[in-house]
């Protein structure tokens, strides 16, 4: 009797956080001009899912992300720019819709670090070499 | 004397590394994306009637001189349903509200709308969240308290609670 409300649980299907609705047209489908599909394929792997935060909307199969494929495959077969749409939903969003940082006040540091990393390294170096001649 | 110091140096870095972790597990960044969009114009669209004899919903509704509550909302979404009561009540205040049924159907809407009421004035119906990106919205469900001018004043992420309605009232009532 004890096993009744367990196999009942069994039977039971998930509450399913997702709409009945079908996929918008283009989140699973290519654009038709091939090239076209290879802007809009690239630009997807830099944008961010907005509810999975760690993949791409290329990567996610979650349905927001679909419905971001279908907004960058339509823009772009409307003829806008990769850099247009990503614009346009950082305009919404801030960069963090994007993989790929802009330069300004925060990312300076992450576009300085190479350089300072390099000079210090080259600093060390010299001096090193300077002192083995010597 | 010397050489010992530099010994410490891992013992130094794997303490900041520890501080800074459990700094980021005691205070996780907070994942809610905000909208860029509050204080600048709604941008344009014009949404299909959600349900038969509800009125459809387009940008240039709410431009119309009194300040609207735009509520996003779906009816598979479960918190949708804790914040429908509050939503009622906050109409029995007198706020108007509009709102955005996001990825759903005319059969499954008006069923949650008999099943946790209805207190809204238009319902557009936005199937592939194209709206709701162009809103810098990224979820279900989310309020914009918008200005009589069509300005976008207030964003509410998540469901409203009976512990919000204070804030919502009172930015309703700077939106006028």
């Amino acid at each position: 009797m004890k096993l009744l409300p367990l196999l009942l649980l069994a039977l039971a299907g998930p509450a399913l956080a997702d709409s009945a609705q079908p996929p918008a047209p283009y989140a699973y489908r290519q654009l038709e001009d091939a090239r076209q599909e290879a802007r809009a394929r690239a630009l997807m792997e830099e944008l961010r899912c907005l509810v999975c935060q760690g993949q791409s909307i290329a990567d996610s199969d979650a349905e927001l992300a679909g419905d971001m494929r279908h907004l960058v495959r339509t823009r772009i077969k409307a003829g806008e720019s990769p850099s247009q749409v990503r614009d346009w939903l950082v305009q919404r969003y801030g960069s963090w819709v994007s993989y790929a940082p802009v330069l300004g006040p925060e990312t300076l540091l992450l576009y300085a670090a190479p350089l300072l990393l390099l000079l210090g390294g080259g600093l060390l170096a010299a001096r090193r070499l300077q002192r083995r001649r010597g | 004397m010397k050489p010992k110091l530099w010994l410490a140096i891992p013992l130094i870095v794997l303490a900041f590394f520890l501080a800074a972790v459990g700094w980021r597990l005691s205070s996780p960044p907070n994942p809610t994306v905000k909208s860029r969009l509050i204080g600048q114009p709604l941008p344009e669209f014009a949404l299909a009637a959600a349900v038969p004899g509800k009125p459809a919903l387009t940008s240039a509704d709410l431009k119309a001189g009194e300040p609207r509550l735009l509520n996003l909302f779906a009816s598979w979404c479960v918190p949708c349903i804790a914040e429908a009561p509050v939503l009622v009540d906050l109409r029995r205040r007198g706020v108007v509200i509009d709102a955005i049924a996001i990825r759903d159907g005319p059969a499954d809407i008006a069923r949650f709308l008999a099943d946790h009421g209805d207190p809204f004035a238009r319902i557009g119906t936005d199937p592939q969240s194209q709206v709701q990106m162009a809103l810098g919205s990224s979820g279900v469900p989310e309020s914009f308290i918008v200005d009589g001018r069509g300005v976008i004043r207030y964003q509410h992420i998540g469901p409203v609670m009976p512990q919000d309605v204070p804030t919502i009232l009172a930015q309703w009532e700077q939106a006028k």
